[in-house]
């Protein structure tokens, strides 16, 4: 087991390096880059006593070199002005636009982010779960054929168009606020257990929103899954022998059908993540979305950088989890190793 | 007793008075025979058309389609037209009766006025005015296909009268008419992104399923880090990267190279997969023995054998790439005014204390679940039929 973790924690390594290639290559792509815009714009109006000031920037964040250096700089095999000084030594970069360290930036929203993920996932898991066995066990009941539509509704439409028009119904029947992290009066309060509260309700909204597709997704798998596992002679055979309902369900088919169910997982983590960048956005939370927005419009070339690594290497994260997950539940992952691969 | 005996006598066996047909096992009813003589193409028809909501799925969609070219004749107003008389209009209902007598389709008037405690205009229906709609008229000039200048509209408003479906919005601009030229850009951004990813998608899945071994294993995991990456901030960060000075219509072409840059994967995986199974079946072994060359046994013998499969899980990734522009463009980072699609009406909506003022901003929801939701179930309905011999 510790030698399956290893291995495949060591496979994550050229993996991010690939990924943090692509993200500088991604932001390196406008044309120029924050100061020299700047400077451009300086010299239009004519004013030149900052543009020295703004060429020793340039230099500061090493941004007169060639691509390929900048990359290493930027992740910290390379030296740069100020020595080895990149993600790796813990120096996530300057933002322009903020003219703050991007960890200060972010720093805040990051938490955020990832229980806002997490809770997320948890959700899909804890709906599709029970409704994806009752789905398949009743199979064709009027429950199922509920839950089949609901499903295909929540595929269809869209997480961000959900997200405004549940703003627009909770704000015309509840008059309630949806969007941001608290009510109101708790902003610049100490942390207290009506803030918590608080907090927790307005998670509440994004979470549903974020993980009705991936439930939706869930369920049809988990459904289809299971329903194959019912349909094999074993089944039979254990309800030939006297088994209850619920002992077989559970003692054959479910953990069969289960592998499946824990994979899947990982192939929606990306859509998770991706849905909860842009529904922060429209819900006003104060996650990496919107800051990954107004960065990317600003051309805050390291704060949108980072917060697109950080972003991936938290799929990347979920992932592993979810791998983890599966070794712990099927030993032929475990143990056939290289098959697994 | 005595009555079965001579019954017996009379006649041991029971005989069939037709003649024996020794190929009886073998020969084919009616159907059977149609069945097997039919092409491939045939019973992948014949399997799709038993899927109903597939083929309902597939009307609605050419309904929706036909608005692609005829935008200028189906919209009756232009997308930019501004009515400064009219900003924020409710939708408009269409009536047929008027007290009591019919009229055929028409709108009531509107009257404005100021409600000066929220500071905002307040319209309401004037039933004193009775507006009937004219069909096939000449109303606001278009430029068709720019090509040549005309005014043909299926339906205009009355004379000094109003039409807007789903009301306007800011500028008094009819929703409506957006949505239909909105349509345009909404629906072939799909299109064209598909496209895109299914030259992608053939050429590394060909590759890797046909050549195997490291070019293989490289395609496999370059298509492993594509799909363990979030698309939409990529989407995002790329379409910010394009720049501001393009045309609209460049950018709308870079906008379909961004969604079909990043969605071959899928298909790529899908290729490759099939590839590997068919590449064991016998007619690809015998045409390689007889000294075909890859490219020969790929174009001519493995191609037709998954042509359906690609076309069913291309109709499936079409409506992630509608619903990626459409939230492109709500955020400002895809498409811009002047050019409508469906994302930039829906940009109006970003401001949830406008939505709640006027709910209509939302309109363009509608038309983009019932295309999203089309698209699903005719590519559940073409993945059931790409396999018609199941």
């Amino acid at each position: 087991m510790i030698y399956y973790i290893l291995r495949r924690i060591l496979a994550m390594v050229p993996t991010l390096l690939i990924i943090s290639f692509l993200t500088f290559f991604i932001i390196e792509l406008p044309a120029g880059d924050y100061i020299s815009n700047q400077i451009s714009a300086l010299k239009s109006t004519g004013e030149s006593a900052s543009i020295a000031k703004l060429e020793f920037l340039r230099k500061e964040f090493a941004l007169d070199r060639p691509f390929f250096e900048r990359y290493l700089i930027w992740v910290g095999l390379w030296s740069g002005p100020h020595g080895f000084d990149g993600l790796l030594q813990g120096n996530w970069g300057w933002s322009f636009e903020f003219d703050k360290p991007v960890e200060t930036v972010i720093g805040p929203t990051l938490p955020l982010t990832v229980i806002l993920n997490f809770t997320t996932i948890l959700f899909v898991y804890i709906v599709s779960f029970p409704i994806g066995i009752y789905s398949a066990t009743r199979q064709y009941s009027w429950g199922d054929y509920g839950f089949t539509f609901l499903g295909y509704l929540g595929l269809a439409v869209p997480n961000f168009l959900l997200g405004l028009i549940l703003l627009y119904l909770f704000n015309r029947w509840f008059g309630l606020s949806v969007g941001g992290l608290m009510a109101p009066e708790y902003i610049d309060q100490g942390w207290s257990m009506g803030k918590v509260l608080s907090v927790l309700a307005h998670l509440i909204v994004p979470t549903i929103v974020i993980g009705t597709a991936g439930t939706a997704a869930m369920i049809r798998r988990l459904r289809a899954n299971l329903l194959d596992e019912l349909h094999k002679q074993y089944v039979t055979t254990a309800r030939a022998k006297g088994l209850s309902e619920k002992k077989l369900l559970a003692k054959y088919p479910l953990r069969m059908a289960l592998n499946p169910f824990i994979a899947d997982i990982g192939n929606l983590i990306p859509s998770l993540v991706s849905g909860s960048v842009i529904v922060s956005v429209v819900l006003n939370l104060p996650t990496v979305g919107p800051v990954l927005l107004s960065a990317l419009q600003s051309q805050d070339q390291y704060l949108a950088g980072f917060i697109l690594l950080f972003v991936a290497v938290l799929t990347l994260i979920g992932m592993l989890v979810s791998d983890l997950l599966l070794a712990v539940l099927d030993p032929r992952i475990r143990l056939g190793g290289r098959a697994a691969s | 007793m005595t009555g079965t005996k001579e019954t017996t006598a009379v006649s041991t066996h029971y005989v069939h008075p037709e003649p024996f047909n020794p190929t009886v096992a073998e020969d084919l009813t009616p159907e059977q025979e149609r069945f097997y003589q039919a092409s491939q193409w045939q019973i992948m028809w014949w399997k799709f058309r038993r899927h109903k909501l597939a083929v309902w799925s597939g009307v609605i969609l050419l309904l929706f389609y036909l608005c692609v070219p005829f935008a200028e004749q189906i919209a009756p107003y232009t997308p930019n037209t501004r009515d400064s008389q009219h900003l924020y209009a409710p939708p408009q209902a269409v009536h047929l009766f008027h007290d009591g007598k019919l009229v055929g389709p028409f709108v009531y008037g509107m009257k404005s006025d100021l409600d000066m405690v929220n500071l905002k205009w307040v319209f309401s229906d004037d039933t004193t005015k009775v507006q009937k709609l004219r069909f096939f008229c000449s109303g606001d000039t278009y430029e068709f296909w720019g090509l040549f200048k005309a005014n043909f509209h299926l339906v205009c408003p009355a004379e000094d009268g109003t039409l807007f479906l789903l009301g306007t919005d800011r500028l008094g601009r009819d929703q409506f008419s957006g949505l239909v030229y909105g349509a345009r850009l909404s629906l072939t951004v799909g299109l064209v992104g598909v496209t895109i990813a299914i030259v992608l998608g053939l050429f590394f899945g060909g590759i890797a399923g046909y050549f195997g071994g490291l070019a293989d294993n490289l395609i496999q995991r370059l298509i492993e880090i594509m799909r363990s990456l979030p698309e939409l901030p990529l989407w995002m960060a790329l379409s910010a990267a394009l720049p501001v000075t393009w045309s609209p219509v460049w950018i709308y072409f870079g906008l379909t190279v961004i969604l079909g840059l990043l969605d071959w994967p899928g298909l790529a995986r899908a290729v490759r997969s099939k590839l590997l199974s068919l590449r064991e079946e016998e007619y690809a072994k015998a045409a390689l023995l007889m000294g075909a060359k890859p490219k020969r046994v790929i174009t001519r013998h493995l191609l037709p054998g998954f042509t359906s499969h690609i076309i069913a899980s291309a109709t499936l990734s079409i409506p992630s790439m509608i619903l990626g522009e459409t939230a492109l463009s709500f955020l400002n980072l895809g498409l811009r005014r002047p050019s409508v699609s469906w994302g930039v009406l829906l940009n109006e909506a970003q401001n949830i204390s406008v939505v709640t003022v006027y709910p209509w901003l939302m309109a363009p929801v509608i038309p983009i679940i019932i295309v999203v939701l089309a698209f699903n179930f005719l590519g559940d309905g073409l993945r059931d039929a790409a396999d018609p011999y199941k």
